[in-house]
This record gives structure tokens, C-alpha cells and sequence, in this order.
């Protein structure tokens, strides 16, 4: 009980705990470089099998671009869930961020934020490579990289309530898609619409808003959702 | 504290609901029962031929009604579901998992025969339309919250988990949806026009909404019968 006191009183820094634990999730998946690497060889190889699913035709790719980069970085990024909050519940590291005094919803979404850092923004940095695989016209790079930078975390946020719920369950990976991937249906919807859009000569700014939005929205809401699912969890 | 309220806690306790369900169970079945064959006798006998779609409408009185039962059944579950999770109730939780098969069922019935009404009308089992995919995604959402549940074994985990899961999933439900109509008219334009005729005949509405209230008391008899299942089992 004292804990959840103490964490109403303005003695703490909150800037200070977002910045420990971000430092503290880089840090440690720095030194776990290849965990971060497979998830994004993952959406590279994913995006890669398209073409030779459905044949090389550079009208039919340049079509369909925007829609598999996106399902391959949804894939990717659900897949990399499972790490979010499961290592710091194996070696007990949770229960001490669960006890502590920082706010529970600051704490995840620093830790979201770390998880976005690490396995989001490479693929939106990677997503150009793949788009001129597809012979995607150049002027869409920017804007496929701006719906992947605007959506993408918005994929970490939502996904952080499904890991948060699915911690320590048998076979949580399986149940994890289950639970995430009819959520993510918005922001798929309007990241390859924007890019869409963009590529039939129209303005995406509609799309690009409103996943903003929904970027904003997410953020202030769903750490606290994804905090009473670990209490849940845990207790 | 009136009277009233005290009522009401008294049936919050699973030992004095498990009795009241049963009434309540006996009398919707009865009545779904009688619903359900004065509906189908008004949809196939009573109502008229429709002029551009001839006798293959009458499916209608099974799809619409499942189609709102699917979607009205996630919301009363999510009620269920969060006031399970504010108030610590056993008894609510127990609804919300007692629901969410029947309305994964009446989710599927709408799927199904949207599908058959689809293949003579429009000529195809499947079509990309808004309403059809956003009702294929709230049957992912029940799959979801069923499979959570299942997969808890601690019933007071797996009681809250689903309700939180449940209250995500109805403040998405809409931006789905909304997402969902806005891809439609983006990749496909208005192909299939899905406005029906615009005056139905006062027999067809009579049929549809005798049907609905028939699905109504069905899914209260099922969903109580289930509860008592979930009562007894936890009592054991």
C-alpha cells in the first residue's frame, strides 16, 4: 500500500525514472543485439517472400507494396512482443518495478518507448530498402516512412496490453496474435492507405492525421490499461 | 441505502442468483421458443415476395437479427466485464464469459448467411464489403477474449484479464469500424450498392423484429444457463 501512496507525492522526478528504464531496455538490448536483429531479418525475409509467392510482375508488386510492408512490419513487431515485460518477470525485476514508487503507467511506457526504439524505428529506417525491391516509386519513400514512424509505435502501445495480459501463460506467442492483431487493423488500414493515396497522386494528409491521432490517443491511454493488466498479471 | 439497492446485491451473490437464473432461464426459453415460430411463420408465409430479390430475402430474418445480436452481445459483455472489474463482483465476470459464445455464434450465424444470401444475389460468397469484414474482425475479438480466458487457469486472473481485454476491445470496436468503411470506399468503390429497398413492407419488419426479440430470450436463456453451469462448477 505504501508504495501506491508514495507514488501520488510530487517527490518524483517522473523525467528521471522515463529516462533510467529507457537507458536501462537499450542497454540491455544492446548486449542482446541479436534478439533485436531477428525480428527485423524476420520483416526483411517476410517482405522478401511476396514476390516469389505471387510472381514478379512490377505492376502487381508496385501494387500490392504498401500493403505487405506493412502486414510484414505488424508481423515483426508482435513478434518482438514476448520480450517487452517476459524477461523482467522471469529474473524479478518486474515485481520491483511493480512495488516501486514511479507511477506503473509511466513505467511502461517508457518501457513501450525503449521497445519502439528497438524494434519499430529499424523498420521504418529498412522500409525504403524494401520498397525498391517492390520498384516503388522514389517520391513514396518519404511517405511510407512517415506512415511507418507515425504508426508504428502506436503497434508497440497496443501490443504492450496484450503482453502485459498474455505474461507467463502457456503458449502466450499463439494467444498474444490472437489478441493484438484484430486491434492493429486501424493502423494497417491507414498506413498502406496513405501510402496508397499518395501513390494514386492524391494527398495522404487524411490518413497521416489521423494516425497521428490515434498515435496520441494511444500513448495516454494505454499505458494505464497495460498497467492494470500487469497488476492483474502479477498479483 | 434503500431497499432497492440491497435487492439488488442480493443477487450479486452467485448463491442467490443461481435460483433466479433458472426462473429466468425457463421463461426466455419458453418465449424464444414462441418468438421464434411466429417469426419464421410471418418471414416465410406472411411476408411478400420481394420484387427485385424474389424468395431469396427471406434469409433476412435469420441475418439481420444475428448481425445485431452479434454486436449487441460484446456490448453488454464489456458492461459486464467492467463492472466485474470496478466493483470485484464474481457474478459479473461469470455473465461476460457466459456471453461471449453466444455472441461468437450469433457473429458466425450473420458470417454465414450473409455468405449465402450473398452467392444468388450479388454472386459471390465473399465480398470485401465494410459491414461483412468489420463483423469478421468483432468474431476475431470474441475468438480473442474466449481464448484469453481459456487460457488462464486462476479464475480470478482469468476473470479480470478477459474484462480488461473486453473493455479494450468495445473502445476499438468503433475506430474498427469506422477504419474498416473508410479502407472499403478507398480500394473498391461502390460496387455492390447495399441499401435495400427503401420501404419494407410492414410484415417483413413485423417478422424481423419478432425474430430479433427471439434471439433476444435465447441468448438470455443460454447465457443464464451457462452462468449456472459456471456457478455449480465453482461451487463443487
Amino acid at each position: 500500500m505504501r508504495a501506491r501512496e508514495s507514488s501520488i507525492s510530487p517527490s518524483i522526478d517522473l523525467l528521471a525514472v522515463v529516462r533510467t528504464l529507457l537507458w536501462r531496455d537499450l542497454l540491455l538490448a544492446m548486449r542482446r543485439r541479436s534478439d533485436v536483429a531477428t525480428a527485423l531479418l524476420f520483416f526483411v525475409i517476410v517482405a522478401s517472400l511476396f514476390p516469389l509467392g505471387v510472381g514478379a510482375e512490377p505492376n502487381l508488386l508496385r501494387a500490392i507494396a504498401p500493403g505487405v510492408i506493412w502486414v510484414a512490419a505488424l508481423l515483426s513487431s508482435m513478434l518482438s512482443l514476448g520480450r517487452l515485460f517476459a524477461l523482467d518477470h522471469a529474473d524479478g525485476t518486474l515485481e520491483q518495478l511493480l512495488l516501486g514508487a514511479a507511477p506503473l503507467g509511466v513505467v511502461v511506457a517508457a518501457k513501450t518507448a525503449a521497445h519502439w526504439l528497438v524494434s519499430g524505428l529499424p523498420l521504418v529506417v529498412i522500409a525504403p530498402v524494401i520498397a525498391l525491391q517492390y520498384d516503388v516509386a522514389a517520391p513514396l519513400y518519404g511517405v511510407l516512412a512517415l506512415s511507418l514512424l507515425l504508426g508504428t509505435p502506436v503497434l508497440s502501445i497496443i501490443g504492450a496490453i496484450g503482453a502485459a495480459l498474455t505474461l507467463g501463460l502457456r503458449g502466450a506467442g499463439v494467444l498474444l496474435s490472437l489478441l493484438v492483431l484484430p486491434l492493429y487493423v486501424p493502423v494497417l488500414i491507414l498506413g498502406a492507405g496513405a501510402v496508397d493515396m499518395a501513390a494514386a497522386g492524391l494527398s495522404p494528409a487524411g490518413q497521416l492525421l489521423i494516425l497521428a491521432a490515434i498515435l496520441i490517443v494511444a500513448a495516454v491511454f494505454a499505458p494505464w490499461a497495460s498497467a492494470a493488466a500487469l497488476r492483474i498479471s502479477t498479483e | 441505502m434503500t431497499a432497492q439497492s440491497i435487492k439488488w446485491f442480493w443477487f450479486a451473490s452467485p448463491h442467490t442468483f443461481f435460483p433466479l437464473a433458472g426462473k429466468i432461464a425457463r421463461v426466455c426459453a419458453v418465449l424464444a421458443a414462441v418468438f421464434g415460430v411466429a417469426g419464421l411463420y410471418v418471414g416465410f408465409f406472411v411476408a411478400p415476395t420481394d420484387a427485385q430479390q424474389g424468395e431469396v430475402y427471406r434469409i433476412i430474418f435469420i441475418h439481420v437479427p444475428a448481425a445485431w445480436m452479434s454486436m449487441f452481445i460484446y456490448v453488454v459483455m464489456a458492461c459486464w466485464a467492467a463492472i466485474g472489474f470496478a466493483m470485484h463482483t464474481r457474478l459479473s465476470a461469470m455473465m461476460a464469459r457466459a456471453l461471449a459464445p453466444t455472441g461468437a455464434l450469433f457473429t458466425f450465424i450473420a458470417l454465414w448467411t450473409g455468405s449465402l444470401w450473398g452467392k444468388p444475389t450479388w454472386g459471390t460468397w465473399w465480398v470485401w464489403d465494410a459491414r461483412l469484414t468489420s463483423e469478421l474482425i468483432l468474431l476475431f475479438l470474441y475468438f480473442g477474449f474466449m481464448a484469453l480466458v481459456a487460457a488462464i487457469d486462476d479464475p480470478r486472473r482469468a476473470d479480470r484479464a478477459g474484462a480488461l481485454l473486453a473493455i479494450v476491445g468495445v473502445v476499438n470496436i468503433p475506430i474498427i469500424y469506422y477504419s474498416v468503411q473508410w479502407w472499403n470506399t478507398l480500394h473498391q468503390g461502390a460496387s455492390i450498392s447495399f441499401t435495400k429497398a427503401p420501404s419494407m413492407a410492414a410484415t417483413m419488419v413485423v417478422g424481423m423484429l419478432l425474430m430479433a426479440l427471439s434471439f433476444w430470450m435465447y441468448s438470455i436463456a443460454v447465457a443464464l444457463t451457462r452462468v449456472r453451469c459456471e456457478i455449480a462448477e465453482s461451487e463443487r
